[in-house]
C-alpha cells in the first residue's frame, strides 16, 4: 500500500465488508478447526483427549522436519534468485506493440495455465533419458543424467521445472508495470541524457516496484508450499532430497492420518510463512520509500 | 544506437520462447503418437500420426465433462472474486481506516496458507452443509486464495491512478457508484483484466482442494487426468492429449486479456 497520506474514512469498512465475509467463510472457519485439532489427541471421532502443547513440542523436536525446513528455505531462495532477474529481463525484452507483443504474451503465459500435475508429468517425460528430449540431449552430451537416482540432478530438475513454470508470472507482472509508464517519462529521460541503465534504475524499476513486490511475495509463498509438481516428478526422492514441507505435511496427515500432529505442524508451517512474508513485505516497503525519497526525479 | 540493443533483446526473447515451448512441444508431439510408439523409442516427430487420443477425450463423457466442470467453477469463482475485490481494493487504495493495514496483511496470510492445511476442515464443513460435489463448493473454496490476490493486484493498479480524478468527478456531481462504473473502471481495465486472468489461472490449475471436494458431478479435468496413472501401465498418449487440451481455455482467456495489458493505463490522458 502506498505510504502517502490518505483521507481517513471509516465508512470504507462497508466497501471491504463483502470481501471480509467471503474470506472469513473460507479461511477463518477452517483455521479454527485446525487449531482445535492441534491440541487434541483424536483417537476416533467420538473419543478425543485434550493434550495441550504436546504435539507442538513433539513436532519442534522432529529431525526430519528440520531437514525438510532447510531444504525448503534453500529451494525458495534459489527460486527467487533465478526467477526474479530472469522475469525482469523477460519483461524488458518483450515487444511492446503489434502482433509480436500479443504472440509473446500468449506464449510466455502458456506454462502458467497447465494444471500442476500435468506440469510434473511433462517434465517427468521431458527429463527421461529414453523417451524425453532433455534427458536424451543431456545423455548425448555425455552427462549421466538421472533425476530419479542422483539427488543433485533431481534438485536441479525440480528447480528448472519451477523456473520454466513460474518465471512467466514475474515477467507478466513486470510487463504490465512497464506498460503503465507514460511515454513522457522516457522523453524526459532522453532529454536529460539518461543512459539505458539510468532509465531502468530511475524510471522503470520504481514504476515496477508495486507489481514486482507482488511477484516476489507470490513466488516466495507458492514455492514455499510447492507440492504437486515435485510429487509427480520425483515423489520427494531420491532419498528425501526433494521432500519439501508440504509433502512432509501430507505424509503425516494423509499417509499416517495423525490429525493432531499434522494440525500442529500445519500451524507451525503457517507461522513460518507468515513470519518470512512479514519480514520481506516490510523490508520491501522500506526500500521502496527510501527510493522515492532518494531518487525521486525522472 | 538503437539497433544493436533491439537485436540483443530479440535474441534473448527468442531463446526464452524456445525454452518455454520445448517441453510443451514434446507433449504435443506425444499426443499425436500411439502409446507403443512413445515407449518404443525416441523421435522428434510422430512417425504414425494419429488423432485417436483426441477422439477418445472428445467422445468419452468421463473425459469431456471434466473440462465443463472445471470451466463452470472457475467462471463462478472469477466473477465472485472480482465483484467482492473491486470495492475492497478501492477502499484500501483511497482511504485509511481503523485497522486497514492489519486487514490487508491478514488477507495476504490467506494467500500464504498451504491448501493442505485446510483440506480436512473444508471437507467436513462442506459435507455438513450439503454442498459436497457441487461446482459452487469448489468456487467458494478457491476464493480463499483468489480474493486476496485480486484485491492485491487491483490495489496496485488503483494506486497508480491519481486521486485528483476521484475528486474532480465528485465535484462534477458524480455519485460513488456512477463514478466507479463510468469513470474509474475504464481506467483500471488493465488491472481488472490481469486480476481476472490470475483468478482464472489459479483456480484452473489447483488440484488438491478441487479433487477432495468433488467426486462425480463436479469432477475437475485435472482430477480426471490422474486416473490415467492408475490405469494399466501409464497411458502417456491420452494424458498428453488431455494436457494439451487443458492449455486451450487458458490460451483463449489470455488472448482476450492481452489487449488490456498491452493498452496499459490511460493515465495522463484524462
Amino acid at each position: 500500500m502506498s505510504t502517502t497520506t490518505k483521507p481517513i474514512n471509516q465508512k470504507a469498512w462497508f466497501l471491504i465488508l463483502p470481501m471480509l465475509i467471503c474470506v472469513a467463510f473460507s479461511a477463518v472457519l477452517p483455521l479454527m478447526v485446525v487449531v482445535n485439532y492441534s491440541v487434541q489427541d483424536i483417537i476416533s471421532p467420538e473419543r478425543r483427549v485434550f493434550v495441550g502443547t504436546e504435539w507442538f513440542a513433539a513436532i519442534m523436536r522432529d529431525e526430519e522436519l528440520h531437514g525438510a525446513l532447510w531444504r525448503q528455505i534453500t529451494y525458495s531462495f534459489a527460486v527467487l534468485a533465478v526467477e526474479l532477474p530472469l522475469g525482469i529481463l523477460l519483461a524488458l525484452a518483450m515487444p511492446a506493440q503489434g502482433w509480436k507483443s500479443s504472440a509473446a504474451l500468449v506464449i510466455v503465459s502458456l506454462s502458467l495455465l497447465i494444471p500442476w500435475n500435468v506440469v510434473g508429468t511433462i517434465w517427468q517425460i521431458f527429463g527421461r533419458t529414453d523417451i524425453g528430449l532433455m534427458g536424451a540431449a543431456l545423455l548425448g552430451m555425455g552427462i549421466d543424467f538421472s533425476y530419479t537416482g542422483n539427488p543433485v540432478h533431481a534438485w536441479l530438475t525440480v528447480l528448472l521445472m519451477d523456473v520454466w513454470h513460474w518465471t512467466p508470472l514475474v515477467a507478466l507482472l513486470g510487463y504490465a508495470g512497464l506498460r503503465s509508464i507514460p511515454d513522457a517519462y522516457y522523453q524526459a529521460a532522453s532529454i536529460d541524457g539518461a543512459s539505458k541503465w539510468d532509465v531502468f534504475r530511475y524510471v522503470q524499476l520504481p514504476k515496477m516496484r508495486g507489481v514486482l513486490m507482488i511477484a516476489v511475495l507470490l513466488r516466495f509463498m507458492d514455492s514455499f508450499m510447492i507440492y504437486t509438481e515435485p510429487f509427480v516428478l520425483t515423489g520427494g526422492g531420491p532419498g528425501n532430497s526433494t521432500t519439501f514441507l508440504s509433502q512432509f505435511l501430507t505424509q503425516k496427515a494423509v499417509g499416517q492420518f495423525d490429525l493432531g500432529p499434522a494440525a500442529a505442524f500445519s500451524l507451525i508451517y503457517f507461522l513460518i510463512i507468515l513470519l518470512m512474508c512479514f519480514i520481506l513485505y516490510n523490508w520491501m516497503q522500506r526500500v521502496g520509500t527510501q527510493e522515492k525519497e532518494g531518487g525521486g526525479h525522472a | 544506437m538503437h539497433k544493436p540493443k533491439f537485436q540483443k533483446r530479440s535474441l534473448f526473447m527468442i531463446a526464452y520462447v524456445v525454452f518455454a515451448l520445448l517441453p510443451i512441444y514434446w507433449m504435443v508431439n506425444m499426443s499425436f503418437k500411439t502409446n507403443n510408439e512413445i515407449l518404443a523409442g525416441f523421435s522428434l516427430f510422430p512417425q504414425h500420426f494419429t488423432w485417436d487420443n483426441y477422439k477418445t477425450i472428445l467422445t468419452d463423457p468421463a473425459w469431456y465433462s471434466g473440462y465443463i466442470n472445471s470451466l463452470i467453477y472457475v467462471g463462478i469463482n472469477t466473477v465472485i472474486s472480482l465483484i467482492v475485490a473491486l470495492p475492497a481494493a478501492y477502499a484500501f487504495s483511497r482511504y485509511s481506516f481503523l485497522g486497514d493495514k492489519h486487514v490487508f496483511f491478514w488477507l495476504l496470510t490467506n494467500r500464504m496458507t498451504p491448501p493442505a492445511v485446510f483440506l480436512l476442515p473444508f471437507f467436513q464443513l462442506y459435507t455438513s452443509v450439503g454442498l459436497m460435489d457441487t461446482h459452487i463448493a469448489v468456487a467458494l473454496v478457491h476464493l480463499l486464495f483468489n480474493v486476496p490476490l485480486a484485491v492485491w493486484i487491483l490495489e496496485g493498479f488503483m494506486s497508480g491512478i491519481p486521486r485528483e480524478i476521484d475528486e474532480t468527478a465528485y465535484i462534477d456531481g458524480y455519485s460513488f457508484p456512477r463514478f466507479f462504473v463510468q469513470i474509474f473502471l475504464p481506467l483500471i481495465k488493465a488491472g481488472v483484466g490481469v486480476a481476472a486472468f490470475f483468478c482464472f489461472m489459479f483456480s484452473w490449475v489447483e488440484l488438491l482442494l478441487a479433487r477432495t471436494l468433488t467426486s462425480v458431478n463436479a469432477k475437475p479435468i485435472a482430477a480426471t487426468m490422474t486416473r490415467t496413472v492408475s490405469a494399466s501401465g501409464m497411458d502417456w498418449a491420452t494424458l498428453a492429449a488431455a494436457g494439451v487440451l487443458t492449455i486451450v481455455p487458458g490460451a483463449i482467456v489470455i488472448w482476450f486479456v492481452r489487449n488490456y495489458i498491452a493498452k496499459g493505463f490511460a493515465m495522463g490522458r484524462v
